[in-house]
């Protein structure tokens, strides 16, 4: 119960300072921001999967395209809407996972990371080629932020960047809650007895491939609203979004803050969108440098960020312990 | 009739440099346990110092093909001796990550090396014709290579099935405990099958030098991509599998390439989603 409202009270206060970012912090940091809540939105559906169940995709990329696409031809061709682009592109993401879903849950651990990898590139070169639909290599282009108009009547503008960080922010804020309400709901916990032991789960009755073909979905659609946000933030959908080095972002970014925990995928963003910043200040060799820092993770962190720092408050709380 | 044979041998060409960078991929895989995303580096690496060799060495194509692939061994060396020995025991996403990173920092010292434009090398004077077949003209390179990859093939499968090494390389892999405890020094073993198959793949790279034209930054990642498909395919860890693999696929994204280009990459994928349905291990893997 402590614990509880203690994150109740953590979670109010980065609500809070979030809300503030855009009146207190100049234009590029609010965008910064957006981009950190866009990658968390991203990182911690995706850490659902890899996290909680235990299972590593490379190609939640594609995903992430399908929401921009989704959002963005609806918007073309239909409707500016942007409530119907978003949830556009969710449902496409949402199918587009659910045919990959079912192919690839057959499996686990290295061949499902290179069916996803390969499924993912698949995506890829669809929305390369297929320049009369996607735009090609140039993206889809073209996208507007129309104002949000509710109930008939009410028009909320989302034109400028100022107003559009308070529809991300919104859209953060409900997926936070969201993963958080899934790990802890029953099915959650089934999912982390599935990583621990599949077999021992199945024998206790749990659908194993089914909750697998379950959480992957709603990871894919959690990579969707953030592919979709950025779609309308960007004003285009660009296939680089499905290429296999943007589907390792959320990977990157979950083992940087920390596997276990909610947290940890948000902090992982925020550090690394800040880090490529501030690296691409200093230098043209940005890869280089994260390839570096990655390598000293992996080899001497890791339990990421958090991971590291919880075990640092338990040696402080209860030295000798060690 | 004629254009069939030419797409097929075109395809068979391009099969065997997947093939080359498959089967180094593949052999660290099926003694280590361990899956290479370093391995298109390595490939890119071997074709750019083969470039250097030819090109400010003055030295001929062969000395630039000998050469080349061997610098990049340097490579392979110090990313299993003081990297990826330390990641076998722990879970596969560190791993993959680990090589993930040698892949962005392989494509950046390269861009810092020698830019990030595209660069083309000399053209060859050996082998650089063309002779006819059935009344159309066939790069003569590309039959060198055709030649190439099943001669590795065969040495390979000398290697492993004949040689004493090949049998302590096979023993380690099925039980890495009961090999040390007979006295064979299985870090040092998988360091060198490591380094072995980093110079398959720098070789695979320096072959392609007066292949593909062009060399850019980004050229192993897409081959890393058919790589992975090709192994998958074959079977992890199966060598039969990856050269038929590659075979399956060059020919088949030949044909892609000639009759729906806008499909081509589609066909590969459209195989591999029915390999997998039809046999989840691969053509040749093990039952799981």
């Amino acid at each position: 119960m402590k614990a509880e409202t203690r994150n109740s009270a953590a979670a109010a206060a980065v609500l809070l300072s979030l809300c503030a970012v855009p009146f207190l912090a100049g234009k590029f940091t609010a965008y910064l921001t957006m981009r950190i809540m866009l990658l968390g939105i991203f990182a911690v559906g995706y850490n659902l999967l890899l996290g909680q169940t235990g299972l590593l995709s490379f190609g939640h990329g594609a995903f992430y395209a399908a929401g921009a696409y989704g959002l963005g031809l609806l918007g073309v061709h239909v409707s500016t809407h942007p409530l119907l682009g978003v949830a556009a592109g969710v449902a496409a993401a949402v199918l587009l996972a659910l045919l990959v879903g079912y192919l690839c849950v057959r499996h686990t651990e290295i061949y499902f990371a290179m069916l996803t990898l390969a499924f993912g590139m698949m995506a890829f070169s669809f929305f390369w080629n297929a320049r009369e639909i996607t735009g090609g290599d140039d993206g889809l282009i073209g996208i507007v932020r129309a104002p949000v108009s509710l109930f008939g009547g009410i028009d909320i503008p989302i034109g400028k960047d100022g107003q559009f960080y308070f529809f991300v922010l919104f859209f953060f804020a409900l997926s936070m809650w969201a993963a958080h309400r899934i790990r802890q709901s029953p099915f959650g916990l089934a999912l982390a007895g599935i990583r621990e032991n599949a077999r021992r789960s199945e024998f206790a009755g749990v659908p194993v491939r089914r909750y697998r073909l379950a959480v992957f979905v709603l990871s894919g659609a959690f990579a969707g609203l953030a592919g979709s946000l950025e779609a309308l933030l960007e004003s285009n959908a660009r296939p680089f979004m499905a290429h296999w080095t943007h589907s390792a972002e959320p990977v990157l970014v979950s083992l940087l803050g920390g596997l276990s925990s909610l947290a940890g995928p948000l902090v992982g963003g925020a550090i690394f969108v800040a880090m490529r910043e501030i690296i691409q200040r200093f230098t043209e060799n940005w890869m280089l440098w994260f390839g570096i820092v990655l390598l000293v993770i992996i080899l001497g962190f890791r339990g990421g960020v958090m991971g590291t720092l919880s075990g640092l408050f338990r040696k402080a709380a209860a030295p000798g312990e060690g | 009739m004629q254009s069939y044979v030419h797409v097929i041998l075109a395809g068979l060409s391009s099969g065997m440099f997947i093939w080359l960078v498959a089967s180094g991929l593949t052999l660290i895989f099926g003694v280590l346990g361990v899956l290479n995303f370093a391995h298109g580096s390595f490939y890119m690496l071997g074709a750019y110092c083969c470039f250097t060799v030819l090109k400010y060495l003055g030295a001929g194509y062969w000395a630039g093909l000998l050469l080349g692939p061997l610098a990049v061994c340097a490579a392979g060396f110090v990313v299993e001796r003081f990297f990826l020995r330390h990641v076998y025991r722990i879970a596969l996403p560190y791993q993959l990550l680990l090589t993930f990173a040698f892949v962005l920092i392989f494509d950046n010292l390269v861009k810092i090396v020698w830019g990030g434009g595209a660069l083309s090398p000399p053209s060859l004077s050996f082998l650089g014709g063309s002779v006819p077949i059935l009344g159309r003209n066939f790069p003569v390179y590309s039959l060198f290579i055709i030649a190439v990859g099943p001669a590795v093939a065969i040495l390979l499968w000398l290697l492993l099935e004949k040689t004493w090494y090949g049998r302590i390389i096979r023993a380690s892999s099925s039980d890495r405990e009961m090999a040390a405890s007979l006295g064979v020094r299985v870090p040092a073993l998988f360091t060198g099958v490591f380094v072995f198959g980093t110079w398959l793949g720098a070789l695979g790279g320096g072959l392609a030098v007066p292949y593909v034209g062009l060399l850019t930054p980004g050229m192993g990642e897409t081959i890393i991509i058919e790589a992975f498909i090709v192994a998958v395919i074959g079977g992890l860890g199966s060598l039969k599998g990856a050269f038929v693999g590659a075979l399956v696929i060059g020919v088949l994204s030949a044909f892609g390439t000639r009759f729906f280009p806008a499909f081509d990459m589609f066909l590969t994928f459209i195989l591999m989603g029915g390999v997998l349905l039809w046999r989840p291990q691969g053509l040749f893997g093990a039952a799981r």
